[in-house]
């Protein structure tokens, strides 16, 4: 089972097919899960503590923002950690209330600069695009180690 | 700063999305249930959360997923349901990232009708290939070449 990184990390698209295809899906539930269920100080909405922005400074630098560097916090370490990644390359959704530009930037950067196998994809707008989509997602996870069938 | 203490630690929170002519996200809770009396399963209008001991919510995912494999979604989610920082009792309006999952639901009938075509596709056109040849290529510096001398010829 190869560790997939899903981009948008909040996909829900994504994270069943590298799940369904029998891969594990790195997405950023997973990081901030893992500070939800860590006792600590309370840091709400999301358990990101003051020290966060200090871990991504393995990622970016200091002048850069804190809101990149707190958010590089949960994304890098599953960057390091994936075996491969799949970028839906037209995701609005990944900006907004919720993401960053710059931390988009910065993690896709990071993915192409770590030479890993990168499946570049669009969002599909017609069945023919479905079918051209889901049939490219299982060849491309068919080929990591040790990968699953469809259902 | 005050102490934070987790509730349901070590546990898995994953969403269950069905988006099916056949079956209503009443018939899945149902079935999970059935399945697992002793896991934590939220309905909601999309489908289900479904809480608890990681191992049992993955066998009860499988499950829920054989009953229409082409129609059920599946997403880890990192808060329990009803976590009074995300849960919108407590905050008003939509839930942060449901606006997301509105937009990826919007596509997914695409998805499903991609999973149903996987089988009538073996042995055909490799798709890695076919998304190869549409992707756009960058234009090559010999046609950009021959375009400027070609303009700079024509005003001599």
């Amino acid at each position: 089972m190869a560790k997939v990184f899903i981009y948008p990390t909040t996909s829900l698209i994504l994270s069943d097919m590298v799940a369904r295809f029998g891969h594990e899906p790195l997405g950023s539930a997973l990081g901030i899960r893992e500070r939800i269920q860590t006792a600590g100080f309370d840091s709400p909405p999301l358990q990101v503590t003051p020290e966060e922005p200090k871990k991504g400074l393995r990622w970016a630098a200091v002048e850069v923002p804190s809101g990149v560097r707190g958010r590089m916090a949960i994304i890098g370490p599953q960057i390091e950690e994936a075996d491969a990644a799949i970028i839906i390359n037209d995701a609005d959704l990944a900006f907004g209330c919720m993401g960053c530009a710059r931390t988009n930037e910065l993690v896709m950067y990071l993915l192409r600069h770590r030479g890993i196998p990168v499946l570049d994809l669009t969002y599909p707008r017609s069945e023919e695009e479905g079918e051209i989509f889901v049939a490219a997602i299982r060849e491309f996870l068919e080929k990591l180690p040790k990968g699953g069938n469809a259902e | 700063m005050k102490e934070y203490q987790p509730r349901y630690r070590g546990t898995h929170t994953v969403y269950v999305f069905v988006e099916s002519p056949d079956l209503t996200p009443q018939d899945l809770s149902l079935r999970a249930y059935e399945a697992a009396p002793d896991l934590m399963i939220k309905e909601t209008c999309f489908g289900l959360q479904i809480t608890g001991e990681p191992a049992r919510v993955a066998s009860v995912v499988a499950t829920l997923r054989a009953l229409d494999p082409t129609h059920i979604f599946v997403k880890d989610r990192g808060f329990p349901p009803g976590d009074p920082r995300r849960c919108r009792a407590n905050l008003g309006g939509a839930r942060p990232g449901f606006f997301g999952h509105e937009f990826e639901l919007s596509l997914i009938r695409y998805i499903s009708h991609g999973l149903a075509a996987l089988p009538h596709r073996d042995g055909g056109e490799s798709a890695l290939e076919v998304l190869e040849r549409r992707k756009k290529k960058p234009l090559d510096p010999g046609r950009i070449r021959a375009l400027f001398e070609a303009e700079v010829s024509s005003h001599g």
